[in-house]
């Protein structure tokens, strides 16, 4: 049989036609849906939650990265001044960004004027893009730890996250903050330049409302990070902000994970852990533990009951036990 | 968080899968038939209960033709998934064997794949470390016992990876070589850890694996007691950690003499008292 008499054949070429029909349609339908559910894949359904008059937090989970949250595990906010918009980190991913952004269009129509990043981790600055033009401000050593080592963080982001991180690159801050009032859209905010989760941590208080965005030296209901921690710094920034929460017309505390406080107990919860923390690790580099030992060691119940307890335990003993290890074998017994 | 490698998810399965089979089918003496589920076939054929597709070439390469049992009485221990592919904390305790004199640890998966071997010549064989991985992976020890019988643990370790293709902080910097060999070093003589020594020794460990930077890296250490006698030696490969920080135990009360050299020829020799 040739191939013009196999194709003349009625029959086969009318199971041909149906069966073009059927991959056809089963296209149009993949063609409409795929979209929509890939649109659908990547929404962090952000949702704006209003704290106080004007300023709203969007809360992220309580996890760790990963490639259904798309690195969503962090709080985010923004401030509606007078006449345009303040935000307050710009989240994990440029999607993020882009969503925010959107959001905050859903809640006012005034426009966003500045972007705060409170410090250097991913997180906090991966959003950046969604907002180019707009000025991005950091501390200084902000600007230069997402200088230095932004392009790491995006990478080991985009491993743990995946596709959410499609499109993401580092936009570092384009203006330098200091410590101090910074006024803008209409709305006073008073600066602190703290430091101990990183080298530069940034408060935000935003003076009409009594709000105080504390970034990452505070977690809530979360155990601590500590990738670039230094204890005594870090406990000193808690005392400071606890203060801050005693003073008249303070009304919230908007951690940098976990939920928002009318009172200082996140405050309290973080400083129990890194003292545990410290005091743990330096007990046992004097009892002669070996770190994998230490590793092993069970948490106090009171801090085990914390969302990822157990994994930054982990990770806060890689980034700190060598080093007090090695002061403790350096001592003259 | 400063790695940035893709992440071989395959590992990673496999690693999730083996940690629950690992129950089942550790202690089996190669060659017996067990009833472990699927994916036991890899571990049906070899009886490797860390079922690595490397378990084959690691035997051939470190145990040969003698006689060797999966034995969970030599203990690994390494955090299931480790933070930092540069400092990764292994324990290995094949003490509660008799008489073992020789024990080799290796990392089935790693670019270079024997980690360091020691002859417990006088203390239990038991022995803490840190080390380099390249990629998630079996890290194993097999114990030589007196009858010449190789008992097998291990445990995986998952991690980002790149631990031997990162240059060493010290091959960055010039302060490492005016502390090149120096040891910081304590022993124990009472509490809870009575008779264990930690010893800390500055050298930068390069792997040869990072362009420009030649492998680098202590060969052997020796612990002698106050007459003399030896108590421990250590062969220590390139994937030990930068700044080797080793634990021991079962020491008794008298300070010990720790020497050493590395593939340079630079040699150590200190005395650490109690």
């Amino acid at each position: 049989m040739s191939y013009r008499q196999f194709f003349c054949r009625e029959s086969y070429s009318r199971q041909w036609g149906r069966l073009c029909c059927q991959l056809l349609g089963a296209l149009l339908l993949v063609g409409a849906g795929l979209p929509a559910a890939l649109a659908e894949a990547f929404n962090y359904h952000l949702q704006p939650q209003q704290v106080a008059p004007g300023v709203y937090v969007l809360l992220g989970a309580r996890e760790d990265f990963d490639s259904r949250n798309g690195g969503n595990i962090v709080n985010t906010g923004f401030i509606v001044g007078r006449d345009g918009v303040i935000v307050i980190d710009s989240g994990p991913s440029r999607r993020y960004g882009e969503q925010l952004r959107a959001a905050i269009r859903r809640v006012t129509p005034l426009p966003p004027v500045l972007v705060l990043n409170t410090h250097h981790h991913p997180d906090h600055f991966l959003g950046n893009q969604a907002f180019a033009e707009l000025p991005i401000a950091a501390l200084p050593a902000t600007r230069q730890g997402i200088a230095a080592e932004g392009n790491a963080f995006a990478e080991n982001l985009y491993r743990l996250s995946g596709d959410w991180l499609k499109g993401t690159e580092v936009l570092a801050p384009n203006r330098e903050l200091a410590a101090g009032t910074l006024e803008v859209a209409g709305r006073k905010l008073d600066l602190l330049a703290l430091a101990g989760h990183t080298d530069a941590d940034l408060v935000v208080i935003d003076r009409a409302s009594g709000v105080i965005f504390a970034g990452d030296l505070v977690f809530h209901q979360r155990a601590p990070t500590t990738p670039h921690a230094e204890i005594g710094g870090w406990l000193a920034a808690l005392d400071a902000l606890e203060a801050l929460t005693r003073a008249p017309g303070f009304t919230r505390l908007v951690p940098g994970h976990g939920p928002v406080s009318a009172d200082a107990t996140p405050i309290a919860e973080t400083r129990a852990w890194l003292r545990w923390l410290a005091g743990q690790l330096e007990a046992d580099a004097r009892a002669g533990l070996d770190m994998s030992e230490v590793l092993q060691r069970p948490l106090p119940p009171e801090l085990a009951r914390l969302p990822l307890a157990q994994r930054e335990y982990r990770r806060s003993v890689e980034h700190w036990f060598p080093a007090i290890e090695a002061r403790v074998l350096a001592e003259k017994p | 968080m400063t790695t940035g490698i893709y992440l071989p998810w395959r590992a990673v399965v496999w690693a999730l899968a083996c940690t629950l089979l690992l129950p089942l089918t550790s202690g089996t003496v190669i060659g017996t038939e067990h009833g472990a589920p699927a994916p036991a076939a890899a571990v049906a054929s070899s009886g490797d209960p860390l079922a690595s597709a490397r378990w084959g070439e690691m035997q051939r390469q470190f145990i040969g033709n003698a006689p060797f049992v999966f034995d969970p009485r030599v203990k690994v221990s390494a955090p299931e998934l480790a933070e930092n592919p540069l400092q990764v904390p292994i324990s290995v305790d094949a003490a509660a064997l008799a008489g073992v004199e020789e024990v080799i640890v290796f990392a089935d998966f790693n670019p270079i794949v024997e980690i360091l071997r020691f002859y417990p010549e006088a203390v239990p064989a038991s022995l803490g470390f840190r080390v380099k991985l390249q990629q998630s992976t079996p890290v194993r020890a097999a114990a030589r016992t007196a009858d010449g019988v190789w008992h097998v643990g291990g445990t995986w370790v998952n991690t980002a990876g790149g631990g031997c293709t990162t240059p060493s902080l010290g091959s960055g910097s010039p302060l490492w070589q005016a502390q090149l060999n120096q040891v910081a070093a304590r022993q124990w003589s009472t509490g809870p850890n009575a008779g264990r020594l930690r010893l800390k020794i500055v050298h930068p460990m390069d792997t040869g694996l990072v362009a420009g930077i030649p492998a680098f890296f202590l060969e052997e250490i020796t612990l002698r007691d106050a007459a003399g006698q030896r108590l421990l030696r250590v062969q220590p490969a390139e994937p030990v950690a930068e700044n080797p920080v080793f634990t021991l135990g079962g020491l008794g009360n008298g300070p010990v003499e720790a020497s050493g050299r590395d593939n340079n020829g630079n040699q150590f020799s200190t005395r650490i008292a109690p």
